[in-house]
C-alpha cells in the first residue's frame, strides 16, 4: 500500500480577469477570488481513486504559500485527503518563489512523509511554468509521468499514457514516481457538506522551508509586468458575401 | 576609476565572447521537428556560439538537417538505444554530460511537449531555475514570457549561472535551413540507460494536414459544432485553405476531436496568418492559444460571445449555414 503525496497551490480562479497592477509589479490579487488550481482538483482526485482502489493507504495534501493556502488544503481534505501540510511562504519571498524552491520542499516531504507517489498538476495557471513536477522528480531521482491522460498501478510498478504533441504516448515507470495531471485524466469531484464539515477535523500541520533545511533565496528578480498588447477591434459583417470580400481584402484568399 | 558605463561595456564584451547555447533538437528518428529552427533563432538573438544536440536511435536525418542550418557551429550526435521514445531519465544525463564538457551559459529547447518534458529536469539536476515558454529576449539574462493564461506579460532577469529555457515557438521566426556548415561531432559517451522508466509505444494521430503550431491558417471548431461528425464541415473548410484544424477545450472534452488538436493555455499556442474559430465562444483559457494570430475570424451565432472581441472579422450567423456556404464560395 502506497502512500501519495499531492501538492496544490491557491491560485486566481480561473475564470477572474487578471488585472496588472498600475505599478508594473505583478497582477492585483487582494480582494479577487482564488481556488485551488483546476489540474491539482485533478491530481487530489487521482489520489483518492489510488485510496478507493486501496492502492493508496493514505493521502497527503501539501500547499506552499502564504495562510490563505491552507483553505485549498482543506478543499483537498474535503474531497478525501487524509491531512495536510502547509508550508508557509508569504509577502515578497512567497511573489519571487519558483518551482526549484518549491520542488525542493516537495522532495524533502515526500522523503520525510516516506510517500511513493507524488501527484501534482501539470502546471499552475497562474505562473504557468509546467516545471515543479519534472523538476522534484530530479531532486528525488525518481521517474516522471507528466501529463498523465491514464494511470494504472501493474505488479512491475505504473503504465502511464501521456498527452503529447502528436496525440498519445504510453510508458511504464517504477515506483516511487512523481506524476503530473493533465486536464483529461479524470473529473475531479465535489466536497460534499459533511465532508467539508468532517475535513475541518483532519490534521493539518504547519510548517517552514526553514524546518525542511530549503533555501529559498531568489532566483530571478521581476523586471515587470504588464498588459499585454490589446487587440484592435474589428468589424462585423452581415453575411458570408461580405466575408469572403474582406478575407480577399486581406489577401487571405 | 572606470566609469559605470565603461564597466558595463567590458562586462557585456566579456560576457558576448563567453556566451554559448546548447539547442537540444526535437525529431522522431526520421526528421527534424520544424520547431528546432525557432529554437536555433532564439539562440542566435542570445548571441555567441550555437551548438545542437541530437539524441534518438536514428540521429542521421535531423543531425544532417541541423547542420545545414544558418548559424549552427556545432552538432552533437548521440545515436543510442537508450533514448528510445525521448525518455527525460535519460536524456536528462547526456544533457548534464555534454554541459559538464563545454560549459554553456543557455540551454534551449522548444516549447513542446518534449521540451517541457525534459528541461525543467536538467534545470534541477544544475540547480537553476528554468524559463519557460519565453516570448522573446531583452538580454543574455533578461527574458519575457507570459502569465495568467497570457494576460499578463512578465519580464524577468534570471540570477542563475546557467540559463535553462523552453521557447515559444510561433515567437521566433525559423532559422533558414540553408546556408549553415556546422561540424558534426559524437556527443560525450556515457551509460544513458535508465532503469527508472521505460517506452512502450505512442499512439499518433494521423493527418495529411499541416501540422497545426506551424500552419499558416487554422480552422477551429468549438463546442457548437455539437458532434465529431459536424467537424466535416470545418475539413472541408480548412481543404480550401490548405489549412489545419483546431478545437477549444469544450470540443476535445466531448469527445468532438483527440486532444492533441486542443489550442489554448493548456494545449498548443499558434499563430497563424488566419485563424477561423467556429462555434467557439473565446473563453480565457482559449484565448491564450490563439490570441496572437494575425487575422482572426469568428463565426458565432452568439453576438455577446467574447470571441467577437478579439476578431478582426465577425460574423453573427449560425455555423451549420454559414460555414458550408463559405466553403462553396471560395
Amino acid at each position: 500500500m502506497a502512500r501519495v503525496l499531492v501538492g496544490v497551490k491557491r491560485v486566481i480562479d480561473y475564470a477572474v480577469k487578471v488585472r496588472v497592477k498600475p505599478d508594473k509589479t505583478g497582477v492585483v490579487t487582494e480582494g479577487v477570488k482564488h481556488s485551488m488550481n483546476p489540474f491539482d482538483e485533478i491530481a487530489v482526485e487521482e489520489a483518492i481513486k489510488l485510496k478507493e482502489k486501496k492502492i493508496a493507504a493514505e493521502v497527503i495534501a501539501v500547499s506552499v504559500g502564504p495562510t490563505q493556502s491552507q483553505e485549498v488544503i482543506r478543499t483537498a481534505l474535503a474531497m478525501g485527503a487524509d491531512r495536510g501540510v502547509h508550508v508557509e511562504v508569504s509577502g515578497k519571498e512567497y511573489d519571487l518563489l519558483q518551482p526549484i524552491h518549491v520542488s525542493k520542499i516537495l522532495a524533502k516531504l515526500a522523503l520525510d512523509e516516506k510517500a511513493d507517489l507524488v501527484i501534482l498538476g501539470k502546471q499552475a495557471i497562474d505562473d504557468d511554468s509546467n516545471q515543479t513536477a519534472q523538476m522534484t522528480a530530479a531532486v528525488l531521482d525518481w521517474p516522471q509521468g507528466t501529463f498523465c491522460n491514464k494511470v494504472e498501478k501493474t505488479d512491475a510498478g505504473l503504465t502511464i499514457t501521456r498527452e503529447i504533441d502528436g496525440g498519445l504516448e504510453t510508458i511504464k515507470t517504477k515506483i516511487p514516481a512523481v506524476l503530473s495531471a493533465d486536464l483529461r485524466l479524470n473529473t475531479p469531484r465535489y466536497a460534499t457538506l459533511p465532508n467539508i464539515m468532517k475535513s475541518k477535523k483532519k490534521p493539518l500541520k504547519k510548517i517552514t522551508p526553514k524546518d525542511l533545511g530549503v533555501d529559498t533565496t531568489p532566483r530571478i528578480e521581476i523586471v515587470s509586468v504588464e498588459e499585454p498588447p490589446v487587440r484592435q477591434s474589428g468589424a462585423l459583417v452581415p453575411d458570408v458575401d461580405a466575408l469572403v470580400a474582406k478575407l480577399k481584402e486581406g489577401g487571405h484568399i | 576609476m572606470l566609469s559605470s558605463n565603461t564597466r558595463n561595456l567590458i562586462r557585456s564584451g566579456l560576457l558576448h565572447r563567453c556566451k554559448s547555447t546548447l539547442v537540444v533538437a526535437e525529431h522522431n528518428n526520421e526528421a527534424l521537428n520544424p520547431i528546432t529552427l525557432n529554437t536555433i533563432s532564439a539562440a542566435k538573438k542570445i548571441g555567441g556560439d550555437v551548438t545542437v544536440l541530437v539524441a534518438g536511435t536514428k540521429c542521421g536525418p535531423a543531425s544532417e538537417a541541423v547542420s545545414k542550418v544558418e548559424g549552427v557551429a556545432k552538432v552533437l550526435v548521440a545515436e543510442n538505444a537508450a533514448f528510445k521514445g525521448f525518455m527525460p531519465e535519460s536524456i536528462t544525463p547526456l544533457v548534464l554530460a555534454a554541459q559538464s564538457q563545454f560549459k554553456f551559459t543557455h540551454i534551449l529547447a522548444g516549447a513542446t511537449a518534449f521540451g517541457k518534458n525534459v528541461l525543467p529536469r536538467v534545470a534541477s539536476k544544475l540547480d537553476v531555475s528554468p524559463i519557460s515558454e519565453i516570448i522573446d529576449i531583452k538580454s543574455d539574462d533578461t527574458f519575457v514570457r507570459t502569465i495568467y493564461a497570457g494576460n499578463a506579460i512578465l519580464t524577468l532577469r534570471s540570477k542563475d549561472p546557467v540559463k535553462v529555457i523552453t521557447v515559444r515557438g510561433t515567437n521566433f521566426a525559423p532559422a533558414a535551413a540553408t546556408g549553415g556548415s556546422g561540424t558534426v561531432e559524437q556527443a560525450p559517451a556515457g551509460e544513458y540507460a535508465s532503469q527508472l522508466s521505460e517506452f512502450v509505444s505512442h499512439e499518433l494521430t494521423k493527418s495529411d494536414r499541416p501540422e497545426l503550431t506551424s500552419a499558416k491558417v487554422i480552422v477551429s471548431g468549438g463546442r457548437g459544432l455539437k458532434s465529431g461528425d459536424n467537424f466535416k464541415l470545418l475539413y472541408d473548410l480548412a481543404d480550401k485553405f490548405g489549412a489545419a484544424v483546431g478545437a477549444s477545450r469544450a470540443a476535445v472534452d466531448a469527445g468532438y476531436v483527440p486532444n492533441d488538436l486542443q489550442i489554448g493555455q493548456t494545449g498548443k499556442i499558434v499563430a497563424p496568418e488566419l485563424y477561423i474559430a467556429v462555434g467557439i465562444s473565446g473563453a480565457i483559457q482559449h484565448l491564450a492559444g490563439m490570441k496572437d494570430s494575425k487575422t482572426i475570424v469568428a463565426i458565432n451565432k452568439d453576438p455577446e460571445a467574447p470571441i467577437f472581441q478579439v476578431a478582426d472579422i465577425g460574423l453573427v450567423a449560425d455555423l451549420f449555414k454559414a460555414v458550408p456556404e463559405l466553403t462553396e464560395k471560395l
